[in-house]
């Protein structure tokens, strides 16, 4: 898990040009790190990269936090 | 002018869309043929433009199935390595008389020519928003701006696809994904071959540049879209009508 959060902490840092220190399981995409619509949707397919995962558009519906994505990719390998 | 960029066209093995891919790959594409049924005319598209040098592919796919339009583009980025161009070109026609036209008639025309511009738009961000670039190039008609007597199911499609356009030009601006439209008027092809010398007449009467459009003429205004030359544009319709609708 401490391993998954690293990992998707990065992507973020990257994808969304934001302080690492804002990256939080508790931080929402939208409201604190400032991501639109399009950046959450381009986050997910990133993940499903780097996880080498496949994540269902129904379940990309529900990741809205940092916290949401690591428990949803924790919870699948 | 389009070297080392692939180019995906929807409905290329005859008409219109064989002219755009066969351009396409003049400018250096290199470009996946796609068709529904005539395979063997999509392979004639193929070996033309390998004869000139180029580098091509066919790929079968209904654009109106998205499990289709998935193999498709998979099937393109495996062999080509990108895409940056999808013409959107695929089409069918059912013309009936609005009292006469069946639910069918309808449904299977918005399916194919509105929703199949859906499908494959979808199907392609993904690959354009990762290499931050494309071009999308969506062949409407200019009856889906003027309307056309037997066509109701066509002509809804086309201006939704207009539309649409305007739209998916919005939504994807920011990942540097143009989105464009081409709306032909009348364009040589077997069904203008058939009409009588009157029906001829009549049909130039309409249009001030006297003369009906060839395949080449719709070509060329595509390849301007999917080229730098086109750098600042999207959300636009242009009509290659020979100045009927204005």
């Amino acid at each position: 898990m401490a391993e998954t959060f690293d990992r998707v902490k990065q992507i973020i840092v990257d994808r969304l040009d934001v302080d690492e220190s804002k990256v939080v399981m508790e931080a929402s995409f939208k409201e604190d790190l400032e991501a639109d619509s399009l950046d959450v949707v381009e986050l997910v397919m990133e993940l499903e990269d780097e996880f080498d995962m496949e994540i269902s558009d129904e379940e990309a519906e529900k990741i809205n936090t940092v916290g949401d994505a690591v428990n949803y990719i924790s919870s699948q390998s | 002018m389009l070297q080392d960029q692939v180019a995906l066209v929807t409905g290329a093995s005859r008409g219109i869309g064989r002219a755009i891919a066969l351009e396409l790959a003049r400018k250096g594409a290199k470009v996946a043929v796609n068709y529904a049924g005539s395979e063997e005319k999509a392979e004639a598209v193929v070996q033309e433009i390998i004869a000139c040098g180029g580098s091509a592919m066919k790929i079968q796919a209904d654009v109106a199935s998205e499990e289709d339009v998935k193999q498709m583009v998979k099937a393109v980025v495996d062999e080509f390595g990108r895409l940056d161009i999808l013409v959107n070109n695929a089409g069918i026609t059912k013309d009936n008389l609005l009292m006469r036209m069946k639910e069918e008639e309808f449904d299977s025309v918005i399916n194919t020519n509105l929703k199949g511009v859906f499908l494959c738009t979808k199907g392609v961000t993904r690959q354009m928003m990762k290499q931050k670039y494309g071009r999308i190039i969506n062949v409407a008609s200019i009856v889906g701006v003027s309307g056309n007597p037997g066509q109701a199911n066509y002509v809804a499609a086309k201006a939704g696809v207009i539309g649409m356009t305007k739209s998916n030009a919005k939504e994807l601006a920011a990942r540097n994904i143009q989105v464009n439209a081409v709306a032909p008027g009348y364009i040589t092809t077997d069904m203008t071959d058939a009409l009588t010398e009157e029906q001829r007449e009549q049909m130039l009467a309409l249009i001030p540049l006297k003369r009906l459009g060839d395949g080449e003429d719709v070509a060329r205004v595509v390849r301007f879209l999917a080229s730098e030359d086109a750098a600042y544009m999207t959300g636009q319709t242009l009509h290659v009508d020979g100045g009927m609708v204005m």
